[in-house]
């Protein structure tokens, strides 16, 4: 009970390539779980299994207790999961705010012949869509670049944008792909910010970082993986202090 | 508050009211007989191609089989009067949702196919139909073609006469656009223009992107229908040849020679076309004394020509609206040095 989100025994074999091995964890109601390792250890494949992109050689992935492995892509958010990408995957064609209001899909019934009659129903949908849009965009104090195109937009302000658009439909649970990558220290705590903010309200987070610092101060539990194997996982102290972690990342730059 | 509709894409009346003037002016200023028909005949293309600008230009899906769908729709009307004396507007409307079914049944298969191997695909479901429609000769009447089939008349007024013609298809034509219009200003139009960007960052969004994908596919399908059974009551006349895929082509070159991502550059596009067709044919025919199809040589040039120099189409270069991406990217590099100014002020 109170688990969200049930790993279990994933594995993703690339050819020869084990990319992740046997990995179980689970992530709790309003709880944030980081998952951390070094390049290459298979996390961003980890990630793209939970979400249905690539299916699992091995293992399975339980939401509310549900079985979503082997699901379409599409019906993941409509269960109240939606994700970020490590490679940005925002509409660059697209305006700030239509970006944004491409987040409350799951909530909008429009169809072409809804939409091509004007029913009533589409007037509604579209006022729904912008208020939330709005609300979150002004939340993040984005509210003066609604109408700039995405694609214009600096590195750190198209990654606060795909976080806005993942976030506007409130999903129960939000993966974040290395939502802080290529920010700088304001825009990364500021981004920390929105996510306690969003614990707050019993929102819960799985979300691969390499910024040690943020994780330690944001995260509840830490998985943390190594050429596709869990090596450990627990709180950040205990995480801090693991032994096989160090090692792990001996060599790269202690943050 | 203002609307939603207005606050993203602006207002639309000023472009209707320029067409509806178009319309209106243009029976006075012409006087010809022959340039009637072709401007009936441009009414009832840009009903095709304005349906393959939202199929291609937003869906992102080619069609090298549209002119089946005219096809099916102008053999329904035509069979359906002519043999059954069915009521022209009940055919129309069955050819319509038949039309739509079967597209959208065939979408549903086609549609998991991309580039190249589509633009195969729909080339084959044109040449299918084609042999349908000459193979089904009791009904059809097979190569030699339907005659009679009725002109229109609508509330006891006689759409045979071309005046009254070309004003019901202009109309139906307008009934189009605000039809097309309103789904482009809507969460679809934003769907199929996000698949763009990414197919896969929409589909993570909860939008099951082949469904509209095959629901575009199907309505330009429709569309292509009515432009069908509309042809069928105009001309009187029809045969298979008309529905091959040099057809297909023909719309085509119209909607990429405008701009794919406009309705009004489908409109411009075949509107292009069709007068530089008769252009073609008479230059070729009274001049260098070549007959059969020069066109066809021609749309080839004009398709590599259209996609080296104006990727964009003439609407590209005409509409000055078009342009504010360039002017607003500039707007944009000022707000973002501020942004990145005030992000490092704190
Ligand atoms: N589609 C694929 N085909 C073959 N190998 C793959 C594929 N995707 C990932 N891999 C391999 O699987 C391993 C794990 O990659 P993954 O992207 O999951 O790592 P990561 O932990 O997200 O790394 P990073 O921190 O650099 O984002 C790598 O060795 C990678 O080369
Ligand atoms: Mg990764």
């Amino acid at each position: 009970m109170g688990n969200l989100l049930q790993v279990n025994g994933l594995t993703k074999k690339f050819g020869g390539v084990t990319a992740v091995n046997d990995v179980s964890f689970h992530v709790g109601e309003g709880e944030i779980v980081a998952v951390i390792g070094p390049n290459g250890a298979g996390k961003t494949t980890l990630f793209n299994m939970i979400s249905s992109y690539i299916q699992p050689t091995d293992g399975e992935v339980l939401f509310k207790g549900k079985k979503i492995s082997g699901r379409k892509i599409f019906d993941l958010a409509h269960l109240g999961i939606s994700r970020t990408f490590q490679n940005l995957q925002i509409f660059s064609n697209m305006t700030v705010l239509e970006n944004v209001m491409m987040g409350t899909s799951v909530n909008i019934k429009t169809n072409v012949f809804s939409a091509g009659f004007r029913l009533p129903t589409v007037k509604r949908d579209e006022e729904y869509a912008y208020k939330a849009a709005y609300e979150v965009l002004t939340m993040m104090e984005m509210s003066d670049l609604l109408h700039e195109q995405a694609g214009q937009l600096s590195y750190g302000l198209q990654k606060k944008l795909e976080f806005a658009r993942a976030i506007v439909y409130k999903p129960q649970l939000i993966m974040l792909d290395e939502p802080m990558a290529g920010l700088n220290d304001a825009e990364t705590n500021t981004m920390a910010g929105y996510i306690s903010d969003l614990k707050e309200k019993g929102h819960s987070f799985l979300f691969v970082e390499h910024k040690m610092a943020t994780i330690m101060q944001l995260a509840d539990r830490i998985v943390v993986l190594d050429f596709g194997t869990k090596i450990a996982e627990g709180t950040p102290d205990e995480i801090q202090k693991n032994e096989k972690v160090i090692s792990a990342y001996l060599g790269e730059e202690a943050i | 508050m203002e609307k939603v509709e207005t606050i993203l894409y602006g207002r639309r009346w000023k472009s209707f009211l320029g067409f509806i003037a178009l319309i209106l002016i243009l029976p006075l200023v012409v006087s010809s007989q022959y340039v009637f028909t072709l401007l009936i005949l441009i009414g009832i293309y840009c009903i095709i191609t304005i349906g393959l600008s939202l199929l291609i230009g937003y869906a992102g899906q080619i069609s090298i089989g549209h002119a089946a769908f005219v096809g099916i729709g102008a053999y329904v009307s035509g069979v359906l009067t002519v043999k059954y004396s069915v009521s022209p507007w009940v055919a129309m409307g069955i050819g319509m949702v038949a039309t739509f079914i079967i597209a959208y049944l065939i979408g549903m298969q086609v549609l998991k196919l991309k580039g190249h191997i589509l633009a195969l695909a729909t080339i084959a479901i044109n040449i299918i139909v084609y042999i349908l429609l000459v193979g089904l000769s009791d009904y059809t009447g097979g190569a030699g073609g339907l005659v009679g089939i009725p002109n229109l008349s609508l509330l006891g007024l006689d759409l045979g006469n071309q005046v009254n013609f070309y004003f019901f298809v202009w109309s139906i034509v307008f009934v189009v656009i605000l039809f097309s219009t309103n789904i482009i200003r809507s969460s679809v139009g934003r769907i199929l223009r996000s698949i763009h960007d990414s197919e896969i960052g929409t589909e993570t969004l909860g939008v099951n992107v082949t469904k509209f994908k095959v629901a575009i596919f199907a309505l330009s399908a429709m569309y292509a229908s009515l432009a069908g059974s509309l042809y069928a009551h105009y001309i009187n006349f029809i045969a298979p040849p008309t529905f091959y895929i040099s057809f297909s082509i023909l719309l085509l070159v119209m909607v990429m020679v405008g701009g794919v991502h406009s309705i009004w550059g489908a409109i411009i596009g075949t509107a292009s076309i069709m007068f530089l067709n008769e252009v073609i044919r008479f230059v070729g025919h009274t001049y260098f004394n070549i007959n059969g199809e020069v066109e066809i040589v021609v749309y080839g040039l004009i398709i590599i020509l259209v996609m080296i120099f104006i990727p964009k189409g003439l609407v590209g270069i005409l509409d000055v609206r078009k342009i504010s991406p360039v002017k607003s990217s500039i707007k944009k590099d000022v707000t973002i040095k501020k942004n990145v100014a005030s992000e490092k002020g704190v």
